[in-house]
């Protein structure tokens, strides 16, 4: 079986810090991978380098097994195929919800408002938004702007999701309005990959889960297995810490 | 009395009584309110009864403050102004583009588009550091000076456009902070999505960027306004000119005084909005 996306030997380094060093990862289509492990572990960088907004040093990156970390390659067509759903949201706040999701399909793809407006009424309806199209950024909750922002990310039909800690900023009560958001995407069976903390998500979730530390995976499988029975100390250290 | 607040309270307070936090701060309050009055009052006093007592005082009188030289040369000030307004309403426009152009010349990142960096850089360097009077001169009589034929011979041309040269430097270095006040992460959200650079420029970056240096602007324009008043050197008939007119018509320097007043009419309320912009803006920040 050949994975929807496949690293091999990745490695990124930011000055004198190596932060991932040599990663192995396959993806399949349709497959929910966590990352999980302490804050510094690398898992964020991880998913910067999968949808090239960090070069890697060394190591490749297949997507549909073109490689796509190939030095000099235009990285614009690889993005949008690979979206990404940040912890901070980083809408854009001079914008309202629905203007922040249509303008890479604009602009990249060429259609019109007319053309984006029902598929984007239709996502924010879908995603208990219908409301709060033309509301700026600092009019919505936490939990809002984080859906808005994964919307932003849906509209330009990515094959591939990324989701950096997107609940860790968010007040308790706003955490699940948001999973539930993953669990639909996850129905609908998009490929995802996961950096989180919520491990009660990740257990119920996940088709795969990895434990990085200190820049490697040091430990994947099923969740099921990972959870009740780590085979690494440093994964049962972490999972002891956080369950 | 404001001691009043420091004796130990014994009885329970009302439900809609301040508390004694606010009845304490709201003593101190018009402590500090008494003393500027009485500090204020007592300066002012100083300069109304101590001032005239100078032994030129007189004279300077009749020189500065002079009621009916003012009362027959203010209207004529008033329409010279006009003159200053209208430079200015055809230069800020012009700086305001040339500025963003440069701006954006030293942000650009392309190895291809290098000298372009570089001419913002020289630009920038060259402009802000020459006095505006002397680019005025070097430019408002150094082109003429090459012969032309009217109307390209004409100073305000070549007025505004030493204008348009050192102002621009300035708002470009002052558009050119608000784009790096814009935090990475919207420049990757906008890469994440596949948009371009230059898409993440224009849609994304700028007009957060200059909605944040409005305020900065605003400063460099007001003193634009009065730095019109240079170009009197080269030619045009703008207030300063025509108050030295009048000034030696009636050999009294009062004409001055009436367009430092026109000055201030204008520039005192721009100045005060555009600290209440910065002002809000610092609010909103923090």
């Amino acid at each position: 079986m050949t994975a929807k996306l496949r690293l091999r030997g990745v490695r990124k380094r930011f000055g004198d810090h190596e932060v991932c060093k040599g990663i192995d990862l396959d993806v399949a289509e349709g497959e929910m991978v966590c990352l999980i492990g302490a804050s510094g572990s690398g898992k964020s960088t991880l998913l910067r380098c999968m949808n090239l907004l960090e070069p890697i040093d060394d190591g490749t990156i297949w997507l549909d097994g073109q490689d796509i970390s190939e030095p000099g390659l235009d990285p614009q067509p690889v993005r949008q195929k690979i979206g990404i759903v940040f912890q901070s949201y980083n809408l854009f706040p001079h914008m309202t919800a629905a203007e922040n999701v249509m303008l890479a399909p604009r602009r990249v793809r060429g259609l019109s408002r007319d053309d984006l407006r029902p598929k984007v009424t239709q996502l924010f309806t879908r995603f208990g938004l219908g409301d709060r199209m033309e509301h700026y950024p600092d009019q919505l909750s936490g939990g809002q702007q984080q859906r808005v922002a994964i919307i932003r990310a849906l509209a330009m039909e990515p094959q591939i999701m990324l989701f950096d800690e997107i609940t860790s900023a968010l007040d308790p009560e706003l955490v699940g309005e948001v999973l539930d958001v993953l669990r639909d995407l996850r129905g609908q069976g998009m490929t995802m990959v996961l950096a989180t903390h919520e491990m009660g998500f990740a257990r119920e979730l996940a088709d795969k889960v990895c434990f990085l530390d200190a820049g490697r995976i040091l430990e994947q499988g099923p969740p099921d297995a990972l959870f009740a029975a780590p085979r690494e100390a440093r994964t049962k250290a972490f999972l002891s810490r956080v369950l | 009395m404001a001691d009043t607040s420091l004796q130990p309270r014994t009885k329970e307070r009302a439900a809609d009584a301040p508390t004694r936090r606010e009845v304490y701060e709201a003593g101190v309050r018009r402590r500090a309110n008494r003393i500027a009055l009485i500090s204020t009052v007592s300066v002012v006093l100083a300069i109304v009864l101590l001032v005239p007592l100078a032994p030129g005082w007189e004279a300077v009188q009749r020189a500065f403050f002079n009621g009916r030289v003012f009362a027959a040369t203010f209207p004529g000030l008033l329409e010279a102004f006009l003159l200053n307004v209208m430079i200015f309403a055809w230069s800020a426009p012009l700086i305001a583009l040339t500025g963003l152009a440069i701006a954006l010349c030293r942000d650009a990142r392309a190895p291809a588009l290098f000298p372009l960096r570089l001419f913002g850089i020289a630009y920038t360097d060259i402009f802000r550091g020459l006095p505006v009077v002397l680019v005025i001169y070097i430019i408002g009589f150094g082109v003429p000076g090459l012969g032309l034929p009217r109307p390209w011979n004409s100073p305000y041309i070549w007025g505004t456009l030493a204008l348009v040269l050192v102002y621009s430097a300035y708002v470009a270095e002052v558009i050119r902070s608000g784009i790096d006040s814009i935090h990475q992460s919207q420049r990757s959200a906008a890469a994440s999505l596949g948009l371009s650079d230059r898409d993440t420029m224009r849609f994304v970056v700028l007009p957060q960027a200059i909605r944040n240096v409005v305020p900065a602007n605003m400063n460099l324009f007001i003193a634009l306004q009065k730095d019109v008043a240079l170009l009197s050197f080269i030619g045009p008939v703008e207030i300063f000119r025509q108050a030295g007119v009048y000034k030696s018509l009636y050999a009294n320097f009062t004409p001055y005084v009436g367009a430092a007043l026109i000055f201030l009419a204008l520039t005192i309320p721009a100045t005060r909005y555009a600290d209440y912009l910065m002002n809000k803006q610092n609010r909103a920040r923090s």
